[in-house]
C-alpha cells in the first residue's frame, strides 16, 4: 500500500490529538502503530477508517485523495475493513451471518456466493464447527476472530485493526494473534494498532511509533526495536519491555 | 427434601416441576376463594349467580366483542403514532423534534378522561367527526401511541453505540442500519413493555364508556342500572378483561423466547 499524509489535524472540543501528522510510505504490507494510550495512534486509524473527519490536512491512499464529504466517506469505508477493539459483531446474527450481511447487502453478492466466501474464512480461522453460533456463544477469542472475517471478507484495500487483542485475556490473545499473521504471510495490506510489543515486532514491514500527536519515529521493525533515537521511543520500549 | 422441593425454587432460574406448578397456583385459589368466601359472608349480599349474566348474555357478549374491535384497532394505529412519534424524536428538523417531544410530554401527562373529552367535545365537534367508535380508537391510540414511542425510543437508545459504528465502518446505509443491525434487536428488548402498554391499552378502552362508545365497560353499566347486582356484573367484566389480556402477556412471552438469540 502507498498512504501520504500531511499536516493531518484533528482536535477534540479543545483537546489536540493529531498534530500537524506527516506520514509517507510505500511498498509496505503490514504497518503497525505503537506509542503510549492517549497518543493519537486510534484517532489516526479512525480517521483512515472514514470514520472521524479531520479539521485539516490530506490524505492519499494508493493514489486516491480521501475526500471528507458525506457521500465520499460512505463509498471509501466499503474499501477498507476495519477491526475494533471491543468485538463489534451483531448479536442478533450467527457468525455466518455476521459475514454474509454486509457482503450482501452493501458490496451486491449473491447469497451463495457470499455463503461461500463466508464459510471458507471461518473454516480458514478455525471457525468451522462454530458457523452457526450467535456472539454470546462464542468465546472472545472466538468472537474477535469473527470479527477479523468480516473484516477480510469485503476483499478490501486495507485492513484496519485496532487493538484488537486489548479486550482479550492473554491465552486468547495468542489465538488472534495467529490469525493476523497468517494475513501478513498471505501479504494483506494492514494497519494494526497495538500494545503487544512482541507481536509488533513480528508482524511488522514498518512501524510508526506516534506521541503528542504526531509521528515521532518510524522505520523497520528491526531498527526501531533495536535502535531507539528518540527519548519518547527509549523510554516508552523501557516501559512496556520491563515485565 | 422432595416435600420441600414442592414449594421452593432450587435456584433463581426457576425451573419448576409440573406438580409443584399445579399444586402451588392450586393452593393460591383455595386461599383466594376462603378470602373472598369470608369477606361476603359478613356483607349478607343475596348473591344472584348466574342468573343475571345469562339474561342479559346478549348485551356482556356484544359489548366484549365492540372493545375487542375497538382495541385491535388501536393497537394498530398506536403502533403506527407510535412509530411516527419516535421518527419526530429522532428527527435532526428541530420544529418536529420539539413537538413531538412536547406532545409526548403532554399526553403522558394529564389524565386520560381529560384527553377523551377534550378531544371527543372540542377537536371531534371542531372537526366535524361525530362518529365515537371513530373518535375513540383515536383517542386511544394517540394516547397510547405516546407511550410507545417511549418505548421504542428507550429501545433504540439502549443499543449499544458501537453497534452504530460498526454498521457504519462496514458501509451500511442509514436505513440498512435501522434495518438489519438496530430493529431486530430492539424489538427482542421491547417486547415485554410493549405488551404491558398493550395491556393497558385494553383496561384503559374502559374508559370511553363516557362519551357513550358502546363497549364492554358500558354495556356492563347498563345492564347494572337495570338489575342493581354490581358484584356479579362486575365480576364478568374483570374476567371478560383477563380474558383478553392474559393471552397478550402470554403470547409476549413466547415472542421474546424466539427473538432470544443465544443467551
Amino acid at each position: 500500500m502507498e498512504i501520504n499524509i500531511s499536516n493531518l489535524n484533528k482536535k477534540y472540543d479543545n483537546q489536540v490529538v493529531l498534530n500537524n501528522l506527516e506520514l509517507n510510505i510505500k511498498g509496505v504490507h503490514s504497518l503497525v502503530i505503537i506509542g503510549p494510550s492517549g497518543g493519537g495512534k486510534s484517532t489516526l486509524l479512525r480517521i483512515l477508517a472514514g470514520l472521524e473527519i479531520p479539521e485539516g490536512g490530506e490524505i492519499t491512499i494508493n493514489n486516491k485523495t480521501l475526500l471528507f464529504n458525506d457521500s465520499d466517506l460512505h463509498e471509501y469505508r466499503k474499501t477498507v475493513g476495519m477491526v475494533f477493539q471491543a468485538f463489534n459483531l451483531f448479536p442478533h446474527l450467527s457468525a455466518i451471518e455476521n459475514i454474509t450481511l454486509p457482503l450482501e447487502k452493501v458490496h451486491k453478492l449473491k447469497k451463495i456466493e457470499a455463503n461461500l466466501r463466508a464459510k471458507t474464512l471461518l473454516d480458514k480461522f478455525q471457525l468451522g464447527k462454530h458457523i452457526y453460533k450467535y456472539p454470546p456463544q462464542l468465546s472472545g477469542g472466538q468472537q474477535q476472530r469473527v470479527a477479523i472475517a468480516r473484516a477480510v471478507a469485503l476483499n478490501s484495500q486495507i485492513l484496519l485493526l485496532d487493538e484488537p487483542t486489548s479486550a482479550l485475556d492473554p491465552a486468547l490473545t495468542s489465538e488472534v494473534l495467529d490469525s493476523i499473521l497468517e494475513l501478513k504471510k498471505e501479504k494483506k495490506d494492514l494497519i494494526l494498532v497495538t500494545h503487544e510489543m512482541g507481536f509488533a515486532k513480528n508482524v511488522a514491514d514498518y512501524i510508526l511509533f506516534i506521541d503528542e500527536g504526531k509521528v515521532l519515529e518510524a522505520g523497520e521493525a528491526s531498527s526501531i526495536f533495536k535502535n531507539p533515537q528518540t527519548l519518547e521511543l527509549k523510554e516508552f520500549l523501557g516501559k512496556t519491555l520491563k515485565y | 427434601m422432595k416435600f420441600k422441593n414442592l414449594f421452593y425454587a432450587k435456584d433463581d432460574k426457576f425451573n419448576i416441576t409440573m406438580s409443584a406448578k399445579i399444586i402451588n397456583t392450586s393452593l393460591i385459589l383455595i386461599i383466594g376463594i376462603i378470602f373472598w368466601n369470608f369477606i361476603f359472608s359478613k356483607l349478607n349480599y343475596k348473591s344472584q349467580g348466574l342468573s343475571v349474566f345469562l339474561e342479559f348474555k346478549y348485551k356482556f357478549i356484544f359489548g366484549f366483542f365492540i372493545t375487542i374491535i375497538i382495541s385491535l384497532f388501536s393497537l394498530f394505529f398506536s403502533l403506527i403514532i407510535g412509530s411516527l412519534l419516535t421518527l419526530g424524536q429522532k428527527s435532526k428538523f428541530l420544529p418536529l423534534h420539539y413537538f413531538t417531544k412536547i406532545f409526548i410530554e403532554i399526553i403522558r401527562g394529564t389524565p386520560l378522561i381529560v384527553q377523551v373529552y377534550l378531544f371527543f367535545y372540542v377537536v371531534g365537534t371542531a372537526l366535524n367527526i361525530e362518529n365515537r367508535y371513530i373518535m375513540g380508537i383515536l383517542i386511544m391510540a394517540t394516547f397510547s401511541g405516546a407511550y410507545v414511542s417511549e418505548i421504542i425510543r428507550g429501545g433504540i437508545d439502549s443499543i449499544d453505540k458501537t453497534q452504530v459504528e460498526s454498521a457504519k465502518a462496514l458501509g451500511f446505509t442509514n436505513f440498512q442500519k435501522y434495518r438489519y443491525i438496530i430493529f431486530p434487536q430492539v424489538i427482542k428488548r421491547i417486547m415485554p413493555p410493549l405488551a404491558g402498554q398493550f395491556a393497558s391499552l385494553i383496561k384503559d378502552s374502559s374508559l370511553l364508556s363516557i362519551i357513550a362508545v358502546n363497549e364492554f365497560t358500558k354495556n356492563v353499566q347498563e345492564v347494572d342500572s337495570i338489575t342493581f347486582t354490581p358484584i356479579e356484573n362486575y365480576a364478568v367484566l374483570a374476567l371478560g378483561y383477563i380474558l383478553l389480556t392474559y393471552p397478550i402477556s402470554h403470547l409476549s412471552k413466547k415472542l421474546e423466547k424466539r427473538f432470544s438469540y443465544g443467551d
